[in-house]
C-alpha cells in the first residue's frame, strides 16, 4: 500500500519564477493494480510519480510505503528502495546510447554484483518474455519506437522489483503498439506487480485492464481541484 | 569481498565501454596526457642516468685535487709542492697533473688535453708525438687510428700528432672532447713551465680520513684548494638538477595546458553525460556508484596514459640516446656526447611521476562528477 498525505511539491521555492506543481494530494494506491494518473499537460503527473518512485522528495507532506516512510529517507537508503522497490519506464524511454539492449537491460543491477552468468540469463529471459531475444545483441540506437519501449520494460523488470511506474508510455507508439502495450502492463499485474502509469492518453486510461484512474488538475486531485 | 571485486568489475566493464563509447574524446585526451608524461619521464629518467653515470665515473677518480690559488682565481702548482706536502698518514699516493683546455678554430670547439697519470689503467702515457683522443673530436675532425691532427701551439707553432688509438665508447660522456699526451709534448704544446704542474692529485684509502687529510693540506699548503670527490659528485647533481629545473620550468607551461586541457575534458559534462548519470541514478544507481564509475574511466584512462608515456619515455631515453633533451641535458658544449645511458629506474621517482600525473587528473575529473551526482535523479523523467 502506498500512502500520500498532503504531497506538495514546489520548483525553485523563494524564486520569483517557483512553480507549485502539486499542491496537496492525499491518495492511498492499492498493490496488484493498474492505477492510470491522467490529466492535461502541466497537472503534476509525472511530479507525483516520480515522489512516488523516490526519484525525488516532496516539500512537504508524507510518501510512506507498506508503513515506511519514504519522504524522509537519507538519499543512499532512498536509492536502496528505488533499485529494489521500483522499476521505471520514461516517456523517453532513456536508454543509454552505444550500449546494446541487452547491456541496457542489465545495468541497474550492476551495484547489486550479482554473478554475471545469473544476470545474463535473467536478462536473455526477459528480453524473450518481451519478443525481443532476436534484437539482444544490437545497440539500442538501431531500435524502433516500440521496440525501444519493450526494451526500456525489460530494464525496468530486472531487479524483479514490486511496482512498476510508466510515464507517458504510449507517447511515441502508434495504436496497435499502444494496445500490445497496455496488455503487456495487465499481464505484469497478473503477474503481482503494481503498475502505476501516468498518461492523457484515452487508449490507456480508458483500457479495460485499468483498474483505476486518477484524474489530477493543476496540482490537485480533479475532485478536489 | 568478493561481492565488492564483483561490483568494480562490473563498474570496469560499464567505464570501459563508456571510454569506447566517445572515441574521439578519449583518443584526444589519452594522446595528450601520454605525451605530457612522455616528456616529464624522459626528462627524470634522463636526468637520473647522467647522474648515475657520472658517479660511476667519478667514483674511479682521486679522493683529493689540490690547486694552487692565486687572487682567488687557479693558478699553476709548483712541482716543489709534492714534497712539501710531505708524508701524511692514510695518503697512498700522491702527484702533479698536467691538464689544460684548447680551443680548435677549425671546427670552434674545445679539447680537453691531459697527460695520462701515472698507471692510468686504459692507454698509459702516449709515446712522444702520439695522441689518444675521445670519440667526439675524430668525429668531429674526421680521424681513425693513424691519421695525423695539426694544431697550432700557444707559440703559434703548428704541431702535427699522430692519433695511437681512439678512446672507448663507454666513457664517451666524460671523454668525448678528452685528447691524450706525454708530458714532454703537452709542456712544449702549452709553452708550459717545467716545474709547474696544473694540480696535484692524492688518492686517500680510508674515505673516513679524506676531510682530515684536506684540512692538513689547508695547513701545510696555505694558498692551495683541496677540491674532494664527493664535492664534485655535489656540484654534478646540482647542475644536473639545475638542467632538469630548466627544461621543467620550460614545461611548466605546456604542463598548464594540459591541466586546462583535461579539466575541460575530463571534468566539463556534456549534456549527454549529465543526461546519462541522471538515468543511471534513476534506475538503482546510488552517488557513489557513479563516482566509483566515473573514478574507474579517469583511472583506466590516467593509467595507460601513464604506463605508455613511461615505456616511450624509456625507449626514447635508452634506446634512441634521449634525441629530443640532448642539446639541453647533457652539456653545452659543440662536441655532443653520443652515449647510451644505461637502463636504470628509481621507484622514488616514478612513484613521484604517477602521484603528480595520474593523481590530480582523477581528482579533478570526480569533483564536478560528484556535483552532478548528488543531484536528484527526477531530471531524466522530463
Amino acid at each position: 500500500m502506498i500512502e500520500l498525505r498532503d504531497v506538495k511539491k514546489v520548483f525553485n521555492q523563494g524564486r520569483g519564477n517557483a512553480l507549485w506543481a502539486v499542491r496537496g494530494v492525499t491518495l492511498d494506491l492499492e498493490p496488484r493494480q493498474v492505477t492510470v494518473f491522467t490529466g492535461p499537460s502541466g497537472s503534476g503527473k509525472t511530479t507525483l510519480l516520480s515522489m512516488i518512485g523516490a526519484l525525488s522528495r516532496p516539500t512537504s507532506g508524507r510518501i510512506s510505503l507498506d508503513g515506511t516512510l519514504l519522504s524522509n529517507l537519507p538519499e543512499r537508503f532512498m536509492t536502496q528502495v528505488r533499485r529494489r522497490t521500483f522499476g521505471f519506464v520514461f516517456q523517453r524511454f532513456n536508454l543509454i546510447r552505444g550500449l546494446t539492449v541487452l547491456e541496457n537491460v542489465m545495468l541497474p543491477a550492476y551495484p547489486l554484483a550479482p554473478d554475471y552468468g545469473d544476470l545474463r540469463r535473467r536478462a536473455r529471459a526477459l528480453l524473450a518474455q518481451f519478443g525481443m531475444d532476436a534484437k539482444a545483441d544490437d545497440k539500442v540506437e538501431w531500435l524502433s519506437g516500440g521496440e525501444a519501449q519493450r526494451a526500456a520494460i525489460c530494464r525496468a523488470l530486472i531487479n524483479a522489483p514490486l511496482i512498476l511506474i510508466a510515464d507517458e508510455p504510449t507517447a511515441n507508439l502508434d495504436s496497435a503498439r499502444s494496445r500490445e502495450l497496455i496488455g503487456l502492463l495487465g499481464e505484469l499485474q497478473d503477474l503481482g506487480k503494481t503498475v502505476l502509469v501516468a498518461s492523457h492518453d484515452p487508449l490507456v486510461f480508458e483500457s479495460a485492464r485499468v483498474s483505476r484512474v486518477v484524474e489530477l488538475r493543476d496540482g490537485l486531485l480533479a475532485e478536489d481541484a | 569481498m568478493r561481492q565488492f571485486l564483483r561490483r568494480q568489475r562490473y563498474l570496469i566493464d560499464y567505464s570501459l565501454s563508456a571510454l569506447a563509447r566517445r572515441p574521439g574524446k578519449h583518443l584526444a585526451l589519452l594522446l595528450v596526457y601520454t605525451l605530457v608524461v612522455f616528456l616529464l619521464a624522459s626528462v627524470m629518467l634522463f636526468t637520473q642516468s647522467l647522474r648515475r653515470e657520472a658517479a660511476l665515473v667519478l667514483a674511479q677518480s682521486p679522493e683529493i685535487i689540490l690547486q694552487r690559488q692565486i687572487a682567488g682565481r687557479h693558478d699553476l702548482m709548483p712541482a716543489e709542492y709534492l714534497d712539501r706536502i710531505g708524508r701524511i698518514r692514510g695518503v697512498s699516493a700522491k702527484y702533479g697533473r698536467l691538464w689544460g683546455y684548447f680551443y680548435d678554430p677549425a671546427v670552434r670547439a674545445n679539447y680537453t688535453l691531459m697527460v695520462p697519470p701515472p698507471g692510468s689503467p686504459a692507454h698509459g702515457e702516449p709515446a712522444p708525438g702520439d695522441i689518444v683522443i675521445g670519440a667526439g673530436i675524430a668525429r668531429t675532425r674526421g680521424l681513425e687510428v693513424g691519421d695525423y691532427l695539426s694544431l697550432r701551439s700557444a707559440r703559434g707553432e703548428p704541431f702535427a700528432f699522430r692519433v695511437a688509438a681512439l678512446l672507448p665508447h663507454s666513457t664517451e660522456l666524460v671523454s668525448t672532447d678528452l685528447m691524450l699526451l706525454g708530458a714532454d709534448d703537452f709542456r712544449r704544446f702549452f709553452a708550459f713551465p717545467a716545474d709547474r704542474f696544473t694540480d696535484i692529485v692524492l688518492q686517500v684509502r680510508n674515505p673516513r680520513e679524506v676531510r682530515k687529510v684536506a684540512e692538513k693540506l689547508s695547513l701545510a699548503l696555505p694558498d692551495t684548494r683541496p677540491i674532494l670527490r664527493e664535492e664534485i659528485l655535489r656540484t654534478y647533481d646540482a647542475v644536473f638538477g639545475w638542467r632538469q629545473g630548466l627544461v621543467f620550468v620550460l614545461m611548466g607551461g605546456m604542463v598548464l595546458a594540459f591541466v586546462i586541457f583535461a579539466w575541460d575534458r575530463a571534468a566539463g559534462l556534456s549534456g549527454e553525460e549529465r543526461r546519462e548519470i541522471g538515468i543511471l541514478k534513476s534506475i538503482g544507481w546510488e552517488t557513489g556508484d557513479v563516482l566509483r564509475m566515473k573514478f574507474w574511466e579517469g583511472a583506466i584512462l590516467s593509467l595507460t596514459a601513464f604506463f605508455l608515456g613511461y615505456l616511450l619515455a624509456y625507449a626514447h631515453v635508452f634506446y634512441l640516446s634521449a634525441a629530443l633533451f640532448e642539446p639541453v641535458l647533457k652539456g653545452w658544449a659543440v662536441l655532443y656526447p653520443d652515449f647510451r645511458p644505461i637502463p636504470f629506474v628509481d621507484g622514488i621517482q616514478v612513484a613521484t611521476l604517477f602521484f603528480f600525473t595520474v593523481f590530480p587528473y582523477t581528482v579533478a575529473t570526480i569533483v564536478p562528477i560528484w556535483r552532478t551526482a548528488v543531484t536528484d535523479p527526477d531530471a531524466v523523467m522530463r
